[in-house]
């Protein structure tokens, strides 16, 4: 994911802002980091589990387990909830705090994010396997910047007044909905993070968030932030814990408001029934793609080569946005396909805490299975391994970056989220044939074009169904532009002024007046 | 222009000056090096913790050199100014004294700033917006400094500038800090029909981009500096512009002190430039220059009307004004007496009476009339005056010399025309520039203390009888840049605050200025509006981008 950073090279990185203050030299890695926290934070407080229970967390380079961490079950859930549900009570501290200290308090959060920001970079590699190069110069900076740009809207989140017929007065106000659940995936755990905090809290929510079991140990040290800068106990609570019971029991709860998703859409549809099932909780999904990339003939062909590269292969293709289709014009498909070829070839596979490393382990053993079984299918159902296709290390969950050539739209592997380091590369001939390729998909989350031609650019971004569309970039996100599905893709939108609207509830108050007068 | 919670802090009055450390708990207090925010909204233990923040006893004046693509630089003339203590007559320091051709070397700094393809121009909108919350950061590090030198400049309570004037400023470095990133163009649906009368035929994907104006020349007043200083650059930096900025030739030395801070958060050379200098001047150069895009003006309506016409005989620059007032403070018989009395007293009498919003024109329902009139005087007569660095202290002198003369004068005229002397009336200690808090009462509509702007500690309380006449009455004024109204029935606050002529109207409050609210003035009290989302308009200069596709769809 994200801005235009890893597309040449890590140098790269560093140019992401312009600012003196952004991270200027990436500093050698501990590739041992402390855990200093492993338990739930409820009320601002440490808890063990009600059940006493904890689970192991991997490191998925190795293998070997890095902690133990309390698993959240329902019990806990509940404690949580009266926890939220008592720090946003009328009247209390948080619910009367001035919107300008809350988004005073998300900016201290940024602050103690940046001071820690080498130690948190390390415990993101440790724990997902990212490299370290892209947690510290990709994902911290971003969770900075995402609770900065929150931070500001806390006090800029206007009502209106309303020019309604008859002799009254009229307005609204743009209140928080309550406790939200948020439950975020293992992808990006930290941004994940901050996507879901930034809006909920600069809009004065209470949250329970469940954090994902692989995944755990960043968003628990976020934890001892949120409570450093001052926010009020009960505000933010984090539970590490898995889907089928602290996940069902926030999604199903009677006193939890709203419910915000990251994750697969297999439990989107979980999520969506289980609010309808219980208090009709107001509910945003951000699910899975299979996101088509369009390369036009006349493209700028060694840039879309190494954006389709990028697109596909960040974040060891563990991206819902990832660009999992590339559809290639069929009279450059050949020179586009070696160029391809040859850059995955040239991917660094290895150590994440090695600052030359492009790509480190996939999260799991059952990720990295799944992946394993999704090239098989490929291989079996006829398409063209071009390169890669194995396991890349003798321990830890490393996969070789594979591309499929004569990939068809029927096979598996174009139709189902892979999440992992296997590109697939189609042959198209129009553009009318190419956006309806694009759209024969029950997804809808991200596409992109590259071609020079303004009016192409502008026929298919508007033809495509999709959340979001690049125009000759992939992966270019800001806090400031808002991200979310079409279709099975998802609900609602996260990011920009329109991730305020997920967590804000509307009230028209209409006053009788004597007269109106314009 | 007080911000936020301020009521307590001008009711506590003299004695209790100690209740001030209550207003500290909302903002970010550095403790232990690390920012710390007390939210306990009942405030019970933070009073013994917070102790009251003292003047910088012998403050030497760091900065006072004209401030020019981030260096220090004498003026071109050779000439200085020198400013005073107006609380003592002491001369403070000389200042460079910026004239014609310094504005020339500033726009030239400010232009080349604003070129496109310069690192300000290239700037991501959210560095621009961190640009800005660090400034704020610095302010706030040196809010003390800041405080005592805005005191001994300006004469005005130390506690006050302390925590409201540095508060302010701090406040609204931030929120401007937050909108950088928040300045949205739109895509707009253009209607075929249209598309198809001017053009023939085609279809076309339109967008808008909010773009910075240019070089933006600012030139701000005495009574508020370093506040009044924030209010201008923030919103004109958050939208991307270039500034040029003239200090009061009374109060150069906040601003100058912000320049440096300026530097050190890292603007680009060029982006802010200070100016100190006067009016006919310095100021007169910015307003006729050829090459500013944008003039805002903060000050007298004389001089806001002669700023317009410079813009009109120069090259039509955009122009913003906040101009004078004589704002009517209504009060309704069914309101809550005593705090009815201290909020019209604390709304004429703060900051010296020296406010563009002053209300200082109190209408008060016959019925409690006398009563109100009585407690007014009262409250007047308790006012502490003395040395503004001094707690316990609540008024200090007038600005200068010639501020004092006219209020003085407009005092006597009041007498002359026949209003009731209730308290005050003259100078208070004959050696320097303080006047006693004075109220009149039985004052009418057509004498010269009700109509013109006094802007000293001069309170005119006036009869009233009837809504109507009320409403009639308050907006017979060629201002209209605020207005209160104290009753508690919601039909009279709704249908008074609907009819009143001013930019702003307070109900059951007065001086309740935030950054988030905007502010600025109907009629003659100025053109245009700041803080607030509605500021960045004036700052923005919007493009409508339209593209002939090939096919348009929903």
């Amino acid at each position: 994911m994200l801005r235009t950073v890893l597309i040449r090279t890590l140098p790269r990185v560093f140019g992401i802002s312009k600012c003196q203050y952004s991270a200027a030299t990436i500093p050698k890695p501990s590739a041992q980091p402390e855990v200093h926290y492993n338990k739930l934070f409820i009320n601002n407080e440490w808890q063990d589990a009600v059940s006493k229970k904890s689970f192991p967390t991997i490191n998925p380079a190795t293998g070997e387990v890095i902690c133990l961490v309390a698993e959240a079950d329902k019990a806990d859930v509940d404690k949580a909830v009266k926890a939220a549900r008592d720090a946003f009570r009328f009247g209390s501290p948080w619910r009367r705090m001035d919107a300008s200290d809350r988004g005073l308090l998300l900016n201290r959060l940024a602050d103690a994010i940046e001071r820690d920001s080498a130690y948190l970079a390390e415990l993101e590699t440790l724990d997902n396997g990212k490299p370290y190069a892209v947690s510290y110069s990709v994902d911290v900076p971003m969770v900075v910047k995402c609770l900065r740009y929150y931070a500001g809207w806390a006090d800029k989140w206007e009502g209106k007044t309303i020019p309604i017929d008859g002799d009254f007065f009229c307005y609204t106000r743009h209140e928080p909905i309550g406790v939200c659940g948020q439950i975020i995936p293992w992808n990006f755990p930290l941004l994940m993070q901050a996507w879901k905090l930034g809006p909920a809290l600069a809009t004065g929510n209470t949250v329970v968030m469940k954090v994902a079991e692989q995944t755990p140990l960043t968003a628990l040290y976020v934890a001892s932030l949120i409570k450093e800068v001052g926010f009020p106990p009960g505000v933010v609570n984090i539970l590490p814990g898995m889907g089928p019971t602290a996940g069902s029991a926030i999604a199903s709860h009677m006193d939890v408001d709203k419910v915000a998703f990251t994750g697969s859409t297999e439990v989107g549809h979980l999520i969506q029934q289980a609010s309808g099932a219980s208090n009709l909780k107001k509910v945003t999904l951000e699910l899975g793609g299979k996101s088509p990339n369009i390369i036009m003939s006349d493209a700028n062909m060694a840039d879309a080569v190494e954006q389709s590269h990028f697109a596909l292969f960040f974040n060891q293709g563990q991206c819902c946005c990832a660009g999992s289709r590339t559809y290639v014009q069929d009279t450059i498909y050949d020179e586009f396909m070696e160029r391809s070829v040859q850059r995955a070839k040239n991917r660094v596979v290895g150590d994440p805490f090695n600052l030359k490393t492009e790509q480190g382990p996939q999260v799991d053993e059952e990720q990295f299975k799944k992946i394993i079984g999704y090239i098989s299918s490929g291989k079996r159902e006829g398409a063209k391994l071009m390169c890669g296709g194995g396991v890349a290390a003798d321990r830890g969950y490393f996969i070789e970056p594979t591309i499929f050539g004569d990939v068809q739209d029927s096979m598996t592997i174009a139709r189902e989220e892979i999440f992992g380091p296997v590109m697939q590369i189609l042959k198209f001939k129009t553009v009318e044939e190419v956006i309806d390729r694009a759209n024969d998909t029950k997804y809808g989350l991200a596409a992109a074009i590259f071609t020079k031609d303004i009016d192409k650019a502008h026929y298919i971004s508007n033809g495509l169904r999709a959340g979001t569309v690049w125009i000759n970039c992939y992966d270019v996100f800001g806090a400031q532009a808002p991200f979310g599905g079409y279709k099975y893709s998802g609900n609602g939108r996260e990011l920009g002024e329109y991730g305020l609207d997920n967590y804000t509830e509307v009230k028209t108050v209409t006053i009788k007046v004597p007269q109106k007068n314009s | 222009m007080p911000v936020i919670g301020v009521e307590s802090i001008q009711s506590a009055g003299a004695p209790s000056a100690c209740t001030v450390g209550k207003q500290t708990n909302m903002s970010s207090q550095p403790e232990n090096g690390q920012y710390h925010m007390d939210l306990n909204l009942d405030h019970g233990d933070t009073e013994s913790r917070q102790t009251i923040p003292m003047p910088i006893p012998d403050l030497e004046v760091q900065y006072t050199k004209i401030f020019i693509d981030n260096e220090w630089h004498e003026s071109c003339s050779g000439r200085k100014m020198q400013v005073h203590n107006p609380a003592t007559g002491d001369l403070l320091c000389e200042v460079e004294e910026a004239d014609t051709e310094d504005v020339d070397k500033a726009v030239w700094s400010a232009r080349a700033a604003f070129q496109l393809g310069s690192p300000w121009r290239c700037m991501d909108a959210s560095d621009r917006g961190q640009l800005l919350t660090r400034l704020a950061d610095l302010v706030e590090r040196d809010r003390l400094q800041l405080a005592t030198l805005e005191a001994l400049d300006s004469g005005k309570v130390f506690l006050m500038a302390y925590f409201v004037d540095l508060l302010a400023t701090i406040k609204t470095l931030r929120y401007y800090g937050g909108w950088a990133d928040k300045i949205q163009g739109k895509t707009i649906p253009l209607s075929k029909f249209l598309c198809m009368s001017l053009f023939l035929d085609g279809e076309y994907f339109t967008y808008t981009r909010h773009e910075p104006i240019g070089v933006c020349g600012q030139i701000i007043p005495w009574n508020f500096p370093v506040m009044m200083f924030a209010w201008k650059i923030a919103p004109a930096l958050c939208c991307g512009n270039t500034i040029i900025i003239k200090p009061a030739e009374q109060t150069p030395l906040t601003a100058l002190h912000m320049a440096h801070l300026i530097k050190e958060a890292g603007f680009p050379p060029g982006v802010v430039n200070v100016l100190p200098g006067y009016g006919p001047t310095a100021g007169s150069a910015i307003a006729h220059h050829m090459d500013i895009d944008k003039i805002a003006f903060t000050g007298s309506t004389a001089v806001g009307k002669l700023i317009q016409q410079a813009a009109g005989e120069s090259n039509l620059k955009r122009v913003t004004l906040e101009l004078g007032g004589k704002n009517p403070n209504i009060v309704f018989a069914d309101c809550d007496l005593e705090y009815a009395v201290e909020q019209a007293h604390s709304g004429l009498f703060f900051n010296q009476g020296q406010c563009c919003l002053a209300g200082s024109r109190v209408f008060v329902e016959d019925s409690i009339y006398e009563e109100f009139v009585r407690r007014s005087a009262e409250k007047a007569r308790n006012k502490v005056l003395g040395n503004p660095l001094v707690p316990g202290v609540d008024q200090g002198p007038q600005i200068d010399q010639k501020q004092f003369d006219k209020i003085l004068e407009l005092i006597e005229s009041g007498k002359r025309e026949g209003a009731t002397l209730e308290c005050g009336g003259g100078p208070w200690d004959q050696r320097s520039l303080f006047i006693q808090p004075t109220v009149f009462s039985n004052v009418t509509d057509n004498m010269r203390i009700a109509k013109e702007e006094i802007f000293g500690p001069v309170q005119q309380i006036m009869r009233f009888y009837s809504v109507k006449e009320v409403i009639q009455r308050a907006n017979t004024t060629h201002y209209g840049l605020a207005a209160g109204v104290f009753t508690n029935d919601i039909d009279k606050a709704l249908t008074v605050s609907s009819a009143l002529q001013a930019g702003t109207v307070w109900v059951n409050c007065y001086n309740a200025m935030s950054s988030q609210c905007p502010f600025g003035g109907f009629k003659m009290s100025g053109n245009g509006r700041e803080l607030g989302e509605y500021a960045l308009q004036e700052y923005t200069e919007v493009k409508a981008v339209t593209i002939k596709i090939s096919q348009k769809n929903s």
